[in-house]
């Protein structure tokens, strides 16, 4: 049977829920196998998860250098990974770093890539929804190989078990994979929550929401179903709330299951990094703002007393 | 120093976007273009590298598209740059972002580049990987994605947003950065500036002029393919209410019935 491969998206190690999405969506296409790409003894934390959801072979790589420079040396090694195995496909997950991975492989492999799928059909026909969700585009890649980067929440991860029989790499890179050296990595803002990019649920604030003190309202919320924050460009400019939760056309796309947004109005700049969330419950005083038209359930009223409402009574039936 | 801004002619995000039925590529004919909002950054941080690092400097702007993208060219030099080049080619309709960086990286190897800067991602076609494409094809290193660029002894130094905070990444000279629109607040071109423009060196290069083989662009040989689209009907809206004092049970009643409770 065809392999395919899966770029593991991992945190310390332990695989993000994306990466289970990419594996269960792998098996529609040929064999799942892993690349576990990581600091020294990361991958032990992810075999586990990746036997889980039907991976057969784990291809591990651990060195210094993968984590210590920008992408260069995960595509390289991705490359090489593809030239030794001919997979049918490779699968990457469409945050901004699996994106620039994905295309650094592409240039090397003289493949074809398809960014931000939203599915993926057996034959490796991607579905993508552009200009703001208003057409859906359905590609394939034409040159090389398959390569393609799934936006998470696409599909449902489904548990089925695989061998992960671990295969280890040899890290090797060029001069010209280091190019790019990570000097520090700085943790910014409150952590205990999912990520913006990876969750199911996504409570957002905006301009309603007044000031950077009305943002415990949005995490109260969002900690009440277990969600991630995001805000709007009109929060994040103001200096509100911090500039990486931004959802929309210059900040992050999201698509989760649920999408909460309180007091944004709904502009297309917004609207374009939301709009394939599968539900949307808007909360707004102005029932004449454009995200009513694109929410499931719209609530007209003011979000300071509505939210905390809100927020008691899910806690109450959440029990 | 010798600064190149890519600079991406789109359609006007408020317009109504679509792909043309002949040939499934975007519609840029018949809408209102506007510069790519984050590359008014890009120039913006160029213009400010050069300023900071003394008058030898020169601000170059390089856009590959059709001939109208001249009026976008024109505001980036009314914005300060100091010249342009233009790559534009019938040829080249329908590149993929793969071919395209193929051509641009042609150009870039013909000039005399310090820093490569751009936008982290066009409004148009979002894919957000210009600047690994070139930097994998140049053989330059990468630095995406910086909300913060300092420039100095042979290196550039970024600010790159993760996804909990960021990662301060540096790179040695010649270097492809790509920003986001946090990093500064983009000048207005003053009348002054819009005058100049119009004398400043513009370049058109086609594709022979620049050394590009024909077959390695366009929508023949493109990387991928759109097989079909659809046009979705607008989401349609569903319940709103009004809150009558009740509204964090109603939408709490809503969340149930969907089973987010």
């Amino acid at each position: 049977m065809a392999e395919v491969l899966v770029l593991v998206d991992h945190l310390d190690g332990v695989p993000k829920k994306v990466t289970y999405e990419l594996l269960t969506k792998a098996r529609d296409l040929g064999e799942p196998s892993a690349i576990f790409l990581g600091a020294p003894g990361q991958s032990a934390a992810a075999l586990e998860g990746l036997a889980r959801y039907g991976a057969e072979k784990v291809y591990v790589a651990e060195s210094e250098d993968i984590t210590g420079y920008l992408t260069a040396p995960k595509a390289e090694i991705v490359a090489g990974l593809i030239a030794a195995k001919s997979p049918v496909a490779v699968l990457f997950p469409s945050s901004a770093e699996g994106k620039e991975v994905a295309a650094r492989v592409a240039v090397r492999t003289g493949s074809g890539l398809l960014t931000d799928a939203v599915d993926l059909a057996a034959d490796g026909t991607a579905t993508q929804s552009i200009f703001g969700g208003a057409v859906e585009v359905r590609s394939r890649v034409s040159t090389g190989t398959n390569l393609v980067t799934l936006r998470p929440n696409s599909t449902p991860p489904v548990e089925q078990s695989g061998a992960a029989a671990v295969e280890q790499l040899t890290v090797e890179l060029s001069d010209s994979a280091k190019g790019a050296w990570i000097v520090e990595s700085v943790v910014e803002g409150k952590g205990g929550r999912p990520d913006l990019g990876d969750a199911s649920v996504v409570v957002s604030g905006g301009r309603g929401v007044g000031a950077a003190d009305g943002f415990a309202l949005i995490e109260g919320l969002a900690d009440s179903l277990g969600a991630a924050v995001g805000a709007s460009r009109a929060a994040t400019d103001a200096g509100w709330y911090p500039h990486q939760h931004q959802v929309g056309q210059t900040g992050r796309t999201v698509s989760p299951q649920l999408y909460v947004a309180v007091g944004i109005s709904g502009a297309i700049q917004h609207r374009a990094g939301m709009q394939t969330s599968k539900t949307i419950v808007a909360i707004n005083k102005d029932p004449e703002a454009p995200i009513f038209e694109l929410a499931d359930f719209g609530l007209v009223g003011d979000l300071f007393t509505v939210v905390p409402a809100l927020t008691e009574e899910i806690i109450k039936r959440r029990g | 120093m010798n600064i190149v801004v890519l600079v991406k002619q789109v359609p006007d995000t408020w317009a109504e976007r679509k792909l043309s039925d002949s040939d499934k590529t975007l519609d840029r004919a018949s809408v209102d273009v506007v510069m790519n909002e984050i590359d008014e950054y890009a120039v913006e941080e160029a213009l400010k590298v050069k300023e900071a690092s003394g008058d030898d400097s020169t601000v170059t702007i390089l856009t590959m598209g059709p001939e109208r993208a001249v009026e976008t060219i024109r505001k980036a030099l009314s914005m300060g740059a100091d010249k342009a080049v233009h790559l534009t080619d019938e040829a080249l309709h329908g590149s993929c972002a793969l071919q395209t960086s193929y051509a641009l990286a042609k150009v870039l190897e013909t000039l005399h580049y310090d820093l490569v800067i751009c936008g982290s991602e066009s409004t148009d076609a979002r894919l957000s990987i210009m600047a690994p494409l070139l930097a994998e094809r140049l053989g330059r290193p990468q630095l995406s994605g910086a909300r913060k660029l300092t420039v100095g002894d042979g290196t550039a130094r970024i600010e790159r947003q993760t996804e909990n905070g960021y990662d301060v990444v540096e790179a040695a000279l010649p270097a492809i950065v790509s920003v986001v629109e946090k990093i500064n607040e983009p000048r207005y071109p003053s009348f002054k500036g819009i005058m100049a423009a119009k004398k400043k060196p513009l370049t058109t290069l086609t594709l022979a002029d620049a050394g590009i083989e024909a077959d390695r662009v366009g929508l023949a040989s493109a990387t991928s393919s759109v097989e079909s689209f659809s046009n979705r009907p607008p989401r349609q809206s569903g319940q709103i209410v009004k809150d009558e004092g009740d509204g964090g049970s109603r939408v709490a009643d809503f969340l149930a019935s969907q089973k987010f409770l």
